[in-house]
């Protein structure tokens, strides 16, 4: 395969910090909405978990949105989505109806799996979200296989594969980089690099801290990003997915991003201050970022983003309502979607 | 008004400690603001605003030990000027019940029934082929059929692969569908079965079974699962085939065989054949099941000759085993290569005197228990035969099947024939001591027919 020898570079991202440049009034107030959705859907997750209405882990996104948001801008019909555990946001970014994934989260019949697979075994055919994976790193193989169902079909798509900077160090991400290149196949990689796996910081597990290195001895590009400004992921997703839908091979996104919460729900907190996390929140929040932006540009006054707002909680708080009265799975769901049957 | 509750940080916890709150009574919160700390001993955790509001009164000072989970901290009033109404108070909800389900006797996936009391006829006609070409024929023939099927694997291109199994497959259809990989049996494996779940078939090709324990992460916790975690919505077409078991003096960790590991996975379908016939009837239907289905093959069995039918629509249903050999005294069950030393066990008992009857399981998961059953009453004695080690294995649970549904049919206490239980030796004769052979079947049957 021919390949040029040079222009493969590794490169942090160029100076000019990305925002401004091409968003319109329509597009920032949408992705304002899409991740106030996102925080207070998570929100009430949280509160749900609290009264013990939702079980086992649940990995919250808060702090994380403007990924999610910021790649979804790029997305064409057709384009696979495949993450980790901590799924609610990209679902609700992929269209999922929130109602199905909170009952999802509570286990009941009317969630997107039917109660069977949980806060992290979510997925969605007809949204092209693929999972929804409990297996740190296992996702990254299954998207890399989902671009080579794309490139096998020459269909154009696109799988956005994300994980997380902890997830970086499993061997199959470096197999499934390998192979990618070598077959040129359309995956944009998108690390969330929080800093954090669990209580383990980034610099105690990595030898390389930055990670958009991490495809230079298989010869993919990186950027790094900042991944709290939505203006600067959607930019980056756009060279990414230009990359590999061209036929080039995968790109590799590192997002810098941070979580606020716990890794889950219940999290000894002793890794970090309160201080670090306070001024995360304070000065570079994505949701504040965007609010900014818009008040800047004079293209939402507050009463818009009070409407926004409320417009947001009624739909967290009729999906939190529909998770809570839906029903238990049947009984009998127990032995159903085991085997496909044979003639479906 | 909305009462705020204590938090639960786990599913288990059922009190803590509420060590210090940020607010006080008065002050407007915002969705998002850290408004107290709540400690167990094993966590900490910040209690966050949901709703916004003034907090008019706090129900439970810092400090308060014991606080029971759902008793209301603190109290939540309208923010001023806004009027927007805080949702209702959630009345505390009992956590999910669990529900009384009485699983099937055998809390298994159903398995297909067989009420047929005569066996499948055990001999068929055709060309002789060796199960090398058998295999390969049957991928050549789903893959002409199917565009949506391909091979991907180390040294399945170029190479015509380590066993020389996809022999002439690259020629045929080209680099894009006869895929050689690096050695990364984690990655393809995982390769293999995202392009499933987009709907190709994929046909991933081991080595031999010892190196997927490398991918076994993929075969089961990803493939074998995701139907099921996802309520029915992705399905995983995707063949995991190659040599499984000892060759011959390739030692302990080239030797596995893999049965029992694979066959206790719900979801999974695993198949593993004997004869020619058998071979390439099954891989053809394996290629065409819509699941996951794990296919053990035989290095000691690619060489040998058997007939197969030239029909190019051969294919043999998964689940069904077949008897090999039809007899009366004693039932023998056996799958892959142990089918040959079974069937010599018998040729060696019938000069004793002795019918055995040979059941060929072929399908390990579904398992055919009705033909195993319905042959133990015939016989009324079993001896299973595997290849693997008898701890928790193939024999284990026939001997289990046959201990519930036809206790009162036997006539004498079931043996298991298997690996010794050690890491497979490299000496020539320490290796022949550790593995089943036809003199150990002979002399299990013989024991169970008390002779
Ligand atoms: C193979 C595997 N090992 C360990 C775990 C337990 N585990 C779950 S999440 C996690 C941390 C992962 O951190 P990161 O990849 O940074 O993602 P983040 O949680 O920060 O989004 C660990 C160790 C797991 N689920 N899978
Ligand atoms: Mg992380």
């Amino acid at each position: 395969m021919a390949r040029p020898a040079a222009g493969r570079k590794t490169r942090k991202a160029a100076a000019p910090a990305a925002t401004d440049a091409g968003v319109s009034r329509d597009q920032l107030l949408a992705w304002y909405r899409e991740m106030l959705l996102i925080r207070r859907f998570e929100e009430r997750a949280g509160q749900l978990y609290g009264m013990g209405l939702i079980g086992g882990f649940c990995h919250l996104y808060i702090g994380q949105e403007a990924i999610a948001v910021g790649i979804q801008a790029v997305r064409k019909p057709g384009d696979q989505v495949i993450t980790g555990y901590r799924d609610h946001g990209h679902m609700l970014v992929c269209g999922m109806d929130p109602r199905e994934v909170m009952a999802e989260l509570t286990g009941r019949a009317g969630g997107s799996s039917r109660g069977k697979g949980g806060s992290m075994h979510m997925f969605s055919t007809e949204a092209g979200f693929y999972g929804g994976h409990g297996i740190v790193g296992a996702q990254v193989s299954l998207g890399t296989g989902l671009a080579l169902a794309n490139s096998y079909r020459s269909n154009g798509a696109v799988s956005f594969t994300f994980f997380g900077d902890g997830a970086a160090n499993q061997g199959q991400v470096y197999e499934s980089f390998n192979m990618a290149e070598l077959w040129s196949l359309p995956v944009v990689y998108v690390i969330e690099n929080n800093q954090y796996a669990m209580g383990t910081s980034i610099e105690r597990s990595s030898s390389e801290t930055h990670l958009f290195r991490r495809g230079a001895s298989f010869r993919i590009p990186g950027e790094e990003v900042d991944g709290m400004d939505v203006v600067a992921v959607r930019d980056a997703a756009a060279r990414a997915a230009e990359h590999a839908r061209s036929g080039q091979g995968p790109y590799i996104l590192e997002m810098k991003t941070y979580r606020y919460r716990g890794h889950s729900m219940s999290d000894p907190a002793k890794y970090r201050t309160r201080e670090e996390v306070e001024e995360v929140r304070r000065n570079r929040d994505p949701i504040d970022h965007v609010q900014e932006l818009l008040s800047e540009k004079g293209w939402a006054d507050e009463a818009a983003l009070k409407a926004i707002d409320a417009e947001v909680r009624a739909i967290v708080a009729d999906a939190a309502e529909f998770a809570r009265i839906s029903p238990e799975p049947d009984p009998s769901e127990l032995f159903t979607d085991i085997y496909v049957e044979a003639g479906r | 008004m909305t009462d705020i509750l204590m938090p639960a940080l786990s599913p288990t916890m059922e009190e803590g400690t509420l060590a210090k709150w940020h607010v006080k009574t008065g002050d407007a919160v915002r969705s998002g603001d850290v408004i107290a700390e709540i400690e167990t001993d094993k966590a900490t955790m910040e209690v966050e605003a949901v709703d916004e509001g003034v907090i008019e009164a706090i129900l439970v000072p810092e400090g308060t030990e014991e606080v029971k989970v759902n008793t209301p901290i603190a109290r939540l009033g309208a923010a001023a000027g806004t009027g927007a109404a805080a949702p209702p108070p959630a009345p505390p909800i009992p956590p999910p019940s669990v529900p009384h389900v009485t699983p099937p006797a055998e809390a298994t996936a159903p398995e297909p029934s067989h009420d047929a009391p005569t066996p499948p006829a055990a001999t068929v006609t055709g060309r002789r082929t060796t199960v090398r070409d058998a295999l390969r024929d049957a991928m050549a023939e789903e893959m002409r059929r199917d565009e949506t099927v391909f091979l991907m694997g180390e040294e399945v291109g170029q190479y015509q692969g380590a066993y020389k199994v996809s022999r002439g497959l690259l020629e045929e259809f080209g680099a894009r569908r006869v895929i050689d990989t690096p050695i990364t049996e984690h990655g393809f494996a995982g390769l293999g079965v995202g392009a499933a779940m987009a709907g190709l078939k994929p046909i991933v090709e081991f080595m031999t079974f010892n190196f997927a324990m490398q991918a076994i992460d993929h075969i089961i916790n990803s493939a074998a699962k995701t139907l099921y975690m996802s309520g029915g919505q992705i399905t995983c077409p995707i063949v995991f085939r190659g040599p499984n078991g000892a060759a011959a003096r390739v030692a302990a960790q080239h030797s596995q065989d893999y049965s029992a590991w694979y066959a206790q996975i719900p979801g999974l379908k695993v198949v593993a054949p004997y004869d020619a016939a058998d071979a390439k009837g099954l891989l053809k239907a394996a290629i065409r099941d819509p699941n996951p289905v794990v296919f053990l093959e035989h290095e000691m069995l690619y060489g040998q000759e058997f007939d197969v039918p030239e029909d190019p629509d051969w294919t043999v249903p998964i689940g069904q085993a077949l008897i090999r050999r039809p007899g009366r005294d004693v039932t023998l069950t056996a799958h892959s290569r142990m089918v040959g030393l079974a069937l010599e066990a018998a040729e060696v008992l019938s000069k004793q005197g002795i019918e055995a009857e040979v059941v060929d399981l072929r399908t390990l998961r579904p398992l055919d228990r009705a033909t195993i059953v319905e042959s133990v009453k015939r016989t009324n004695r079993i001896v299973s035969v595997e290849e693997g080690w008898s701890p928790m294995g193939v024999g284990a649970e026939i001997v289990a099947t046959v201990a519930a549904e036809a206790f009162d049919w036997l006539d004498a206490p079931p043996l298991r024939i298997a690996q010794a239980d050690t890491p497979l030796p490299y000496a020539a004769n320490l290796e022949a001591l550790a593995l089943p052979s036809v003199d150990r079947i002979v002399e299990a049957a013989l024991k169970v027919c008390y002779r």
